[in-house]
C-alpha cells in the first residue's frame, strides 16, 4: 500500500524508533518567538547545555511587540524585559535574530515563508500553535510547548507519536468574492473544533490546487481551529514557482524540485478520515460566537441555540450570544462593528494587503469604526508601500502600523476595550483574545475591507 | 520532574467545554520569563465572577480539575500548564483534551485523564453533591476512582512509565546522541540552513 505524504515526511525524519515508545523525529527548521522561548533558555543554561545546531534555529519579534514607535524603547518594561531576554540569549547561543526595526522582523510564520527558509518535505517547528502554516508547502509544521522548545534546541529532535491522517478534498471552484478563509471557516464549522484532533490533515482537491501560496498558508494556518497539530497541501509548481528567488532559496534549484516533486500523496495510499466539501456551495463565511467553529454563512442570521439539538454545543452557543452580546435571528449583516483588523499570520501577507486595498480604494471606511492594517512582517510592509497601498488605506481613514501580531492577540498595546465589538481577519475568536471582553468576529480580507466602509459585517457585493 | 503515581484530593467541577487556553491564562499574563507565578492569571476574566467555581470556598482546596469536552484548545502556551500547577492542581481529567495542551501537560507532570463524558457528567455530580468527595487519580492502576466507583482511564505505557519515575524527555534523548549524529551524517544537503544568512 501507498504512503500518504505525511507518512512520507514522516519515514523520512525518523532518527529512531522502537516498539512502545514515540518515535525520534530530526526537526529541520525551528522558530522561536520572545514568548515561549526564554523558559527553554533558562533550563538549558540551568543544565548546561547548547544549541545543538543554532544554524536551524532562527528567532523574531512579533507577539509582544508594539506597532507604533518601534524606534523608542518599548515602553511597558515587562513586555521590554521579554523581547530584551530573547535577544540577549539568541547573542548568547548564536541564534540569528530578526529584531524590531529590522527588514525580516515580523510574525514568525511570515517570516520563515519569506525567507525560503520554509520548503517542501521539512519538518517545522515552533513555540505557537499556528506553526500549522507552513503546512502550505507541503512541510510537516507544527506547535510546540515550551519543555519542547527548550528539547529541540538541546537535540534538534523531538520524541512524537505518529498521528493519524485525514483527507479534506476541496473540489470545484470558488465564486467571486468567496476566498480561502471561507474554506477553512467552513470546515472548521463542519468537523468543529475537536474534529481534526490527533490527525495531520492533508488538504486536497481542485479548488485547493487553484489557490496561490498565500491562500494556502491561510487555510493550513487555521488546521489548528479545527483541532489538527498539522495541516499540509502537497507541493506543486505553485510552490517552486514561490520560493524560487527567495533569499533561501536552494542553490542547485533544479536538483531540489527532483526531490519536491517525489512529495505527494501515493494514489493507493488510505487516510483514516476522508471529508468532502464542495467549493461552488461556499459563500463568505463569518463566526458569530466565541470559538471559531461557532460561524455561518455571512447571509444568514444569528442562530438559535434552541435549535441545535447537541445538549454540550446548545450550552456554548447560549454561553456564546451573551459574551458576544447578540441575539438569536439577527441577520449577521446587521451586526455593527466597531474595529476592523487587518492583519495576522492568517491574512496578514501582501495578497491580504492587496485584496482589501482594492475593496477601499477611493473609498472612506465609515465614520463609526476604526480600520487597523498590520502588515505580517516589515518585508510584506515595505512591498505594500512600494506598490501604494499605505496610501490606499491611510487615505481611506485606517491606520497604517508595523509589522508585528498585534491586535490579534491581546497582550501588546494593540487591544480591544471592554464589550468592543471587531471584524478581525485573525484566527481566534476566543472570549478576551483581543483584549478583556472584547468580542471578536472572525473574516477574510475582503469581509473586513467591505465592513469597514459599510460599518456593519458585509461582503464587498453588498457595496 | 517530580515523580507522579498516585494523587489524591478533591476535585473542582468546571462545567464548561472548549476552554481554550487563552481562557485558562489571557496573553497579557505571558510576559514574564520565568516558570512561576502564574496563577494569579489562571481563568482570570471568570475569576473576577464571585460565582465562579474556584471563587467558591468549597471548592478552594481542590486539586483535580474536571472540565468539559475539549480542555486547552487553541494556543500551545506551556503557561497554561505551569497556571494550573503553580494554582495547586496536580490533574485535570475531561472527556477530550487539545493536542498540544495535552503534550505539554504530561511533559510537566500535570496528569491528564480521559475518560467517558457520561462519566465527566457522574463525577460532576458527585462532586458538587458533596464538594468534600475524595477522588484519586492512580497511574499505577490506570484508574479514576471516588466514592465506589472506579473508572479506568487509558494512558501510553512510555508516558506512564515517564510520569512515574519523574523523568525527564530531553534527558531520555540525550542516550540516543549516536543516533542522531549518525542521522545528520546521512541528511541530505538539499535542506535549507539559516546561517550564513542570504540576502
Ligand atoms: S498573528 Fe496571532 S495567531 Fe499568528 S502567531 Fe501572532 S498571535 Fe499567534
Amino acid at each position: 500500500m501507498g504512503k500518504t505524504l505525511a507518512e512520507k515526511i514522516w519515514a523520512e525524519h525518523v532518527v529512531r524508533a522502537a516498539d512502545g515508545e514515540p518515535d525520534l523525529l530530526y526537526i529541520d527548521l525551528h522558530l522561536i518567538h520572545e514568548v515561549t522561548s526564554p523558559q527553554a533558555f533558562d533550563g538549558l543554561r540551568l543544565a548546561g547545555r547548547t544549541v545543538r545546531r543554532p544554524e536551524l534555529t532562527i528567532a523574531t519579534e512579533d507577539h509582544n511587540v508594539p506597532t507604533l514607535n518601534i524606534d523608542k524603547p518599548i515602553a511597558d518594561p515587562v513586555s521590554k524585559l521579554q523581547v530584551d531576554t530573547l535577544r540577549a540569549n539568541c547573542a548568547e547561543f548564536g541564534v540569528r535574530i530578526h529584531s524590531l526595526g529590522d527588514k525580516d522582523q515580523g510574525i514568525v510564520h511570515v517570516v520563515g515563508p519569506q525567507l525560503g527558509l520554509t520548503q517542501p518535505g521539512m519538518t517545522i517547528v515552533c513555540g505557537d500553535s499556528h506553526t500549522s502554516t507552513h503546512g502550505a508547502f507541503g512541510a510537516l509544521a507544527f506547535g510546540i510547548g515550551t519543555s519542547e522548545v527548550e528539547h529541540v534546541l538541546a537535540t534538534q529532535t523531538l520524541p512524537l507519536a505518529r498521528p493519524k491522517t485525514m483527507a479534506i478534498n476541496v473540489e470545484g471552484t470558488l465564486k467571486t468574492g468567496v476566498t480561502s478563509k471561507d474554506i477553512i471557516l467552513a470546515i472548521i464549522a463542519k468537523i468543529g473544533t475537536g474534529g481534526g484532533q490527533g490527525y495531520v490533515i492533508e488538504y486536497r482537491g481542485s479548488a485547493i490546487r487553484a489557490l496561490s501560496m498565500e491562500s494556502r498558508m491561510t487555510v493550513c494556518n487555521m488546521s489548528i481551529e479545527a483541532g489538527a497539530r498539522a495541516g499540509l497541501i502537497a507541493p506543486d509548481q505553485t510552490t517552486f514557482d514561490y520560493i524560487l528567488g527567495k533569499p533561501h532559496a536552494p542553490e542547485s534549484f533544479d536538483e531540489t524540485v527532483k526531490y519536491w516533486s517525489t512529495l505527494y500523496t501515493d494514489s493507493d495510499a488510505k487516510f483514516d478520515v476522508e471529508v468532502d466539501l464542495k467549493a461552488d456551495d461556499l459563500e463568505p463565511f463569518v463566526t458569530w460566537g466565541t470559538n471559531p467553529g461557532q460561524g455561518s454563512s455571512l447571509s444568514s442570521n444569528v442562530p438559535n441555540p434552541a435549535d441545535i439539538a447537541d445538549p454540550e454545543a446548545r450550552g456554548a452557543a447560549e454561553r456564546a450570544l451573551v459574551y458576544m452580546g447578540l441575539e438569536a435571528g439577527t441577520p449577521l449583516k446587521k451586526i455593527a462593528i466597531d474595529t476592523v483588523f487587518l492583519g495576522s499570520c492568517t491574512n496578514g501577507r501582501i495578497e491580504d494587503l492587496r485584496a482589501a486595498a482594492e475593496v477601499v480604494k477611493g473609498k472612506k471606511i465609515a465614520s463609526t469604526l476604526r480600520m487597523l492594517v498590520v502588515p505580517g512582517s516589515a518585508r510584506v510592509r515595505l512591498e505594500a508601500e512600494a506598490e501604494g497601498l499605505d496610501k490606499v488605506f491611510i487615505d481611506a481613514g485606517a491606520e497604517w502600523r508595523n509589522a508585528g501580531c498585534s491586535m490579534c492577540l491581546g497582550m501588546n498595546p494593540d487591544q480591544l476595550a471592554v464589550g468592543e465589538r471587531s471584524a478581525s481577519t485573525s484566527n481566534r475568536n476566543f472570549e478576551g483574545r483581543q483584549g478583556k471582553g472584547g468580542r471578536t468576529h472572525l473574516v477574510s480580507p475582503l469581509v473586513a475591507a467591505a465592513t469597514a466602509l459599510r460599518g456593519t459585517l458585509s461582503s464587498p457585493a453588498d457595496l | 520532574m517530580e515523580k507522579f503515581v498516585k494523587h489524591t484530593g478533591t476535585a473542582v467541577p468546571l462545567r464548561r467545554s472548549n476552554v481554550d487556553t487563552d481562557q485558562i491564562i489571557p496573553a497579557v499574563y505571558l510576559k514574564r520569563v520565568t516558570r512561576s507565578g502564574f496563577e494569579d492569571g489562571l481563568f482570570s476574566a471568570w475569576r473576577s465572577d464571585p460565582q465562579f467555581v474556584l471563587n467558591k470556598a468549597e471548592y478552594k482546596a481542590g486539586t483535580i480539575l474536571v472540565a468539559g469536552v475539549d480542555f486547552g484548545t487553541g494556543s500551545s502556551r506551556e503557561h497554561a500548564v505551569w497556571a494550573l500547577q503553580n494554582y495547586g492542581f496536580k490533574a485535570v481529567i475531561s472527556s477530550r483534551f487539545a493536542d498540544i495542551f495535552r503534550g505539554n501537560s504530561l511533559k510537566g507532570g500535570l496528569l491528564t485523564v480521559i475518560i467517558e463524558q457520561s462519566d465527566v457528567e457522574a463525577l460532576w455530580a458527585a462532586i458538587e453533591a458533596n464538594p468534600a468527595t475524595s477522588v484519586s487519580v492512580d497511574l499505577e492502576t490506570r484508574t479514576v476512582s471516588y466514592d465506589s466507583v472506579v473508572l479506568p482511564f487509558a494512558i501510553d505505557d512510555y508516558t506512564r512509565w515517564r510520569l512515574m519515575e519523574g523523568l525527564d524527555d530531553i534527558g531520555l534523548t540525550f542516550k540516543n546522541t549516536d543516533s542522531i549524529d549518525s542521522f545528520e551524517k546521512s541528511r541530505t544537503s538539499l535542506k535549507p540552513a539559516t546561517l550564513p544568512i542570504r540576502g
